[in-house]
């Protein structure tokens, strides 16, 4: 692999000029390439350099800790509120997001008619250009007012599973708001991934099971979920990775207090990526170096759902009939 | 099964099991519909999203009773996962145009050409006014100068992953550029800070902002290049290597002309996500109400700091003006979203 380049160009003219320019263009080429794994190493290794001066002076359990005062004498911080807030809401979105983005997906591919199809993939791509902080606005001044009725509802006729409750009888800025918006963002790459592997289905396993008398239903559960089950997966994973790293929306809508609440609908809630967008400014240097550490968790975090999503992608694709 | 035998026997006119008339869902939905309302109208239910719950679920049960009395419990079924499927999609579209349509309405209220042109200098975040021209050149400028070394970089990088690369380095490469993609933004901010503010001790400015910005843009870049490399004919290097090209030439002459088109949409759809990013500038910019056209020193605001920062001021007339950001910002996206979609049917490789 050292040097590919030269035994690649098999080029019937073999004068030194035209190796030359294959090794100068080639090299080029293969460095440009090794920027991505630079930068992707340089991340992790920066991210630690700075974290590691907070982590020193931090007297409270960096993983257990409820509060966030990394700036005081002594220092004190936790990522505690900080995780639990991300996954609950990054959870919750994945709940609602997958069903609904496969469900597009099949809708776009199997059931709406062909000509419609290309304009209601082209919408969804739309949902997925619509930038963060506007999200964030919406559900602000949108989604927060608008959804109070329903969230009164839902506390007093679901009350009894404790997430709904809300004994404060207050609805506005919490991870139940965070985690809608956070799957209304994550649709998109749920539903884009799915309708690829959805496309690539054969045909011939789609007719096979219509030709023996299946329903339309039957044929997307014997046929096209067999077959698109681990891209669909995969979807819900790069999903996954996109809400636990997703910011000013999150940032936006909730009102960041540092204790667990299991009551979903109360305000409150924080998350990593939030954490770091609303203290940033007004940190000092060993605030910063905190939510640095913050920030090397989420970007581990991140990290380790999307590699496994990617393997599950490539496994898939050695395996395919479709080519 | 047993049940399509079974009317097909009792009918021997037809060799089709009983079904439901054409007109069937939409009759159901009209009774959906208006049940719910009157219902909605003599409880007095609160609520257009409650009436719409219940116009979905009587309209679930009584397609579901019918269809199962007609057809069998398979059709039923199998009309149940329609509805589902199809009520999937307009949940997604609902959104959608909520949040279109209220940043077309709120952003409108204060829109004007000097809302376009003018910047935030000294007008306080309690009175009208004020525009956002300052940071329009601030978003233009980073994303032109994120543009600037993502695209270079990028595809290069793709050339090497579809035209050199082999083996082990070319593998583990491509997959960095997968996991690249879903490294969250605000990661990206927090490098670039790192290495460049505390590390090289460079100032925060609208030129680290780009840097972030860029390293955002490079996976998708390479990624889309890539497709579109590997869409290139073979023929095509062949009949070039045939005529004694060296390869790089090939490369230069004969696939990047090829897949141009490709490449560029690529590049704008990169472009139109990194313009709306806003976590990434927070870190690596300071915000500024005036005008900056030097990306190089000083804070330099960006349309989404300048909506954050307005939306947090949380007075009337900063809401107002955060609307009116949002409604530039999505315009300047959409710009360059229709030109890479319109540029993609113009010129898609055929075949």
């Amino acid at each position: 692999m050292a040097d590919a380049t030269t035994t690649d160009a098999a080029s019937p003219i073999s004068g030194a000029s035209v190796r030359r320019g294959d090794r100068i263009f080639g090299g080029l080429s293969k460095y440009a390439g090794l920027t991505v794994l630079v930068i992707m190493a340089a991340i992790a290794v920066f991210l630690v350099w700075r974290a590691i001066p907070s982590l020193m002076t931090n007297t409270g359990n960096f993983f257990t800790e409820q509060s966030w005062n990394p700036d005081g004498d002594p220092s004190v911080f936790g990522i505690a509120a900080l995780a639990f807030g991300t996954l609950v809401s990054s959870a919750i979105a994945m709940l609602l997001a997958v069903p609904v983005g496969i469900g597009i997906a099949l809708f776009i591919v199997l059931y709406a008619p062909p000509r419609l199809a290309a304009a209601l993939a082209f919408i969804t791509d739309l949902l997925a250009a619509v930038p963060s902080i506007i999200f964030g606005l919406w559900g602000l001044e949108v989604l927060i007012p608008g959804s109070a009725g329903v969230q009164r509802w839902m506390s007093d006729y679901l009350g009894w599973t404790v997430i709904f409750e809300n004994t404060l009888e207050l609805y506005g800025k919490s991870i139940f708001i965070a985690s809608i918006v956070l799957a209304i963002m994550i649709l998109p790459t749920v539903a884009a991934v799915s309708r690829e592997v959805i496309l690539q289905v054969p045909a011939g396993h789609k007719e096979a099971a219509l030709a023996l008398g299946a329903t339309r239903w039957e044929m997307v559960r014997m046929a096209v979920f067999p077959f698109a089950k681990p891209g669909m997966i995969s979807g819900a994973m790069l999903g996954l990775g996109r809400a636990l790293g997703e910011t000013i929306a999150v940032a936006l809508i909730l009102s960041a207090a540092f204790t667990i609440n299991i009551h979903l609908t109360e305000p409150g809630g924080n998350t990593f990526a939030a954490n770091i967008a609303l203290k940033w400014n007004e940190a000092g240097s060993n605030g910063l170096s905190a939510l640095v550490a913050s920030g090397l968790v989420l970007f581990f975090l991140t990290l380790s759902v999307n590699m496994v999503a990617r393997w599950i992608i490539a496994r898939r694709s050695e395996f395919s009939g479709a080519n | 099964m047993t049940t399509t035998v079974d009317t097909s026997t009792r009918t021997p006119s037809s060799l089709t099991g009983g079904t439901l008339p054409r007109w069937a869902p939409a009759l159901v939905g009209t009774v959906a519909v208006v049940s719910a309302v009157a219902l909605n109208r003599v409880t007095g239910l609160a609520g257009g999203f409650a009436t719409t719950i219940v116009a979905a679920l009587i309209f679930v049960v009584l397609q579901s009773v019918w269809s199962f009395a007609v057809e069998g419990k398979r059709h039923a079924v199998d009309r149940l996962a329609t509805t589902v499927v199809y009520s999937t999609f307009f949940i997604a579209v609902v959104p959608l145009i909520s949040v279109l349509f209220t940043v077309l309405a709120k952003g409108l209220k204060v829109m004007s050409w000097g809302f376009l042109v003018n910047s935030m200098r000294n007008v306080s975040p309690r009175s009208p006014g004020g525009g956002a021209g300052h940071a329009i050149v601030g978003t233009l400028e980073q994303v032109a100068l994120a543009a600037a070394f993502a695209i270079p970089v990028g595809i290069l990088a793709a050339i090497f992953l579809v035209e050199y690369g082999r083996g082990r380095l070319a593998r583990a490469i491509s997959f960095f550029v997968d996991v690249m993609t879903g490294v969250p933004s605000i990661v990206a901010g927090l490098f670039i800070f790192t290495a460049f503010v505390l590390g090289l001790g460079m100032e925060r400015s609208g030129f680290a902002a780009a840097l972030a910005l860029a390293i955002l843009m490079l996976p998708v870049i390479i990624r889309t290049t890539e497709e579109m490399l590997r869409i290139v004919p073979n023929e095509l290097r062949e009949a070039s290597y045939a005529l004694g090209v060296p390869k790089w030439r090939t490369v230069l002459k004969v696939v990047l002309p090829t897949s141009l088109a490709g490449i560029v949409t690529g590049a704008m759809l990169a472009v139109a996500r990194v313009a709306g990013e806003t976590a990434p500038l927070l870190l690596t910019t300071f915000l500024t109400q005036s005008y900056n056209n030097n990306p190089f020193a000083g804070p330099q605001a960006a349309l989404p700091t300048f909506i954050w920062d307005q939306i947090t001021s949380g007075t009337s007339a900063s809401v107002d003006r955060a609307w009116a950001g949002a409604l530039v910002l999505i315009t300047l996206i959409m710009i360059f979203y229709i030109v890479a979609k319109l540029l993609a049917n113009r010129f898609a490789p055929k075949g």
